[in-house]
């Protein structure tokens, strides 16, 4: 799998598609993405895994994908910013959940794993799920409020999470 | 999971949530080889056994947060795993990694010294079959980043008794709930082996708090947090340290532990 030249193969799915990437050892998931696969959407914030804007889902599962390398997503399921159907983020617009817009792809992707795992909510609340994703904008309250939206609307909701 | 031993030796790496940290810049980590353990699943899983928890090397906090058994029966472990980062960490992290990385402030540790864990040690031995050794976590730390694991020894599994618990107190004072390193931390917990008082990120290990334990089974009267001041210096020997001083963790480890223990421990009032 590893080659001379301190590069690797590795192949995975990318938003139900598969691909193989011939990537640098290490290479960061985040980095792969953006400069390998052409998904640009996945941003980088701080590089230590304490502002989420670079969260995916592996194998189904929100990680920060600046800690994350590559070759360890072999034969796993990623899914990036790019694969969510954007009319189903208008929730979150209305709701002021973005403004400057650097954090919102991490956002988005932990709103839609807590809309695709409402059951979460009878132990968590949307704060602690969201905790991984700082915003220094909007002061919470509008990603909180769409993501209750987008709950409401996905008929996973029926009160009150924040 | 990591722990080099020098220039050459092999890291071990499970879940990244530590070495991948500030990677690209990190150049002295590149000079590094590392073991990935991602591919063997036998040491993935949480198991129960009649007697034990085991928690398998590669097993994450969130393994442990979705396990409703962990919740009831050991809740020490579900607390502290829901104060790790936040849940793209708690995705990734492993309890294996967490002892490793040899933190002070580490957040599983207390929890799981306060149960009395043990870390099994497996190696390949000299007829080529595996050697383990079952280490007490509470004599695992020899000092700061020191630890009771030779290079060729890898953490198998992380052993858990099963015990029924009368306390289980997890506080953590940090900048923040959520993703912050913890400023001071405490484990408590008491079941018929007695008490046990763990405090992280106050001395250079996480490390048992052996003459509070002693103070609680002896019912010794203690009136306001000062009553545990002196006794801290002697069990934790806080540290000065980029998150805080050793004056600040000795009186809000103190203060920590009374208002936990006031009314939960005979002697605290």
């Amino acid at each position: 799998m590893r080659s001379d030249d301190g590069h690797m193969d590795v192949a995975l799915t990318i938003n139900g598609k598969p691909v193989s990437v011939r990537v640098p050892a290490m290479e960061r998931l985040l980095d792969t993405l953006r400069y390998h696969l052409g998904l640009p959407g996945t941003k980088e914030g701080c590089g230590e895994g304490e502002c989420g804007a670079c969260t995916v889902w592996l194998d189904g599962l929100p990680v920060c994908s600046c800690l994350v390398p590559t070759f360890q997503c072999r034969g796993r399921d990623v899914k990036t910013i790019e694969s969510i159907d954007p009319a189903s983020l208008a929730p979150m617009l209305e709701s002021g959940a973005t403004q400057c817009g650097a954090c919102t792809p991490g956002v988005v992707m932990t709103a839609c794993w807590v809309r695709e795992h409402p059951e979460i909510l009878k132990t968590h609340t949307m704060r602690e799920l969201l905790a991984g994703n700082l915003c220094r904008c909007t002061g919470y309250d509008g990603i909180v409020d769409g993501m209750t939206r987008m709950l409401d609307n996905s008929g996973g909701a029926n009160g009150k999470y924040a | 999971m990591m722990g080099a031993s020098g220039p050459g030796a092999l890291v071990p790496f499970a879940g990244g949530t530590d070495l991948l940290v500030h990677w690209p810049g990190n150049l002295v980590a590149h000079e590094r080889t590392y073991l990935d353990l991602s591919g063997v699943g036998e040491l993935r899983p949480l198991r129960w056994t009649d007697s034990h928890l085991e928690i398998g090397a590669l097993a994450t906090y969130w393994d442990v947060v979705q396990d409703a058994r962990c919740a009831s029966e050991l809740p020490l472990l579900v607390l502290a795993a829901r104060t790790v980062g936040a849940i793209q960490i708690q995705t990734r992290g492993t309890w294996a990694g967490n002892i490793m990385n040899a933190s002070p402030a580490a957040d599983g540790v207390p929890a799981l010294m306060a149960y009395d864990a043990t870390v099994v040690l497996a190696s390949v031995g000299s007829g080529g079959g595996v050697q383990r050794e079952e280490v007490r976590l509470d004599e695992f730390y020899l000092g700061y980043k020191q630890m009771r694991r030779r290079p060729e020894q890898l953490i198998e599994c992380i052993r858990v008794p099963r015990r029924a618990y009368a306390v289980s107190v997890f506080e953590k004072v940090g900048a923040r709930r959520a993703q912050a390193i913890t400023k001071v931390g405490a484990a408590i917990a008491r079941s018929e082996e007695g008490w046990r008082v763990v405090a992280n990120s106050v001395g250079p290990t996480v490390r048992r708090c052996r003459t509070v334990e002693k103070m609680l089974e002896d019912r010794s009267p203690v009136r306001s947090p000062e009553g545990f001041a002196p006794v801290l210096a002697k069990d934790v020997a806080a540290i000065d340290d980029i998150r805080s001083t050793a004056k600040y963790r000795e009186r809000v480890l103190a203060r920590v532990l009374y208002f936990a223990l006031r009314g939960l421990a005979a002697g605290v009032v």
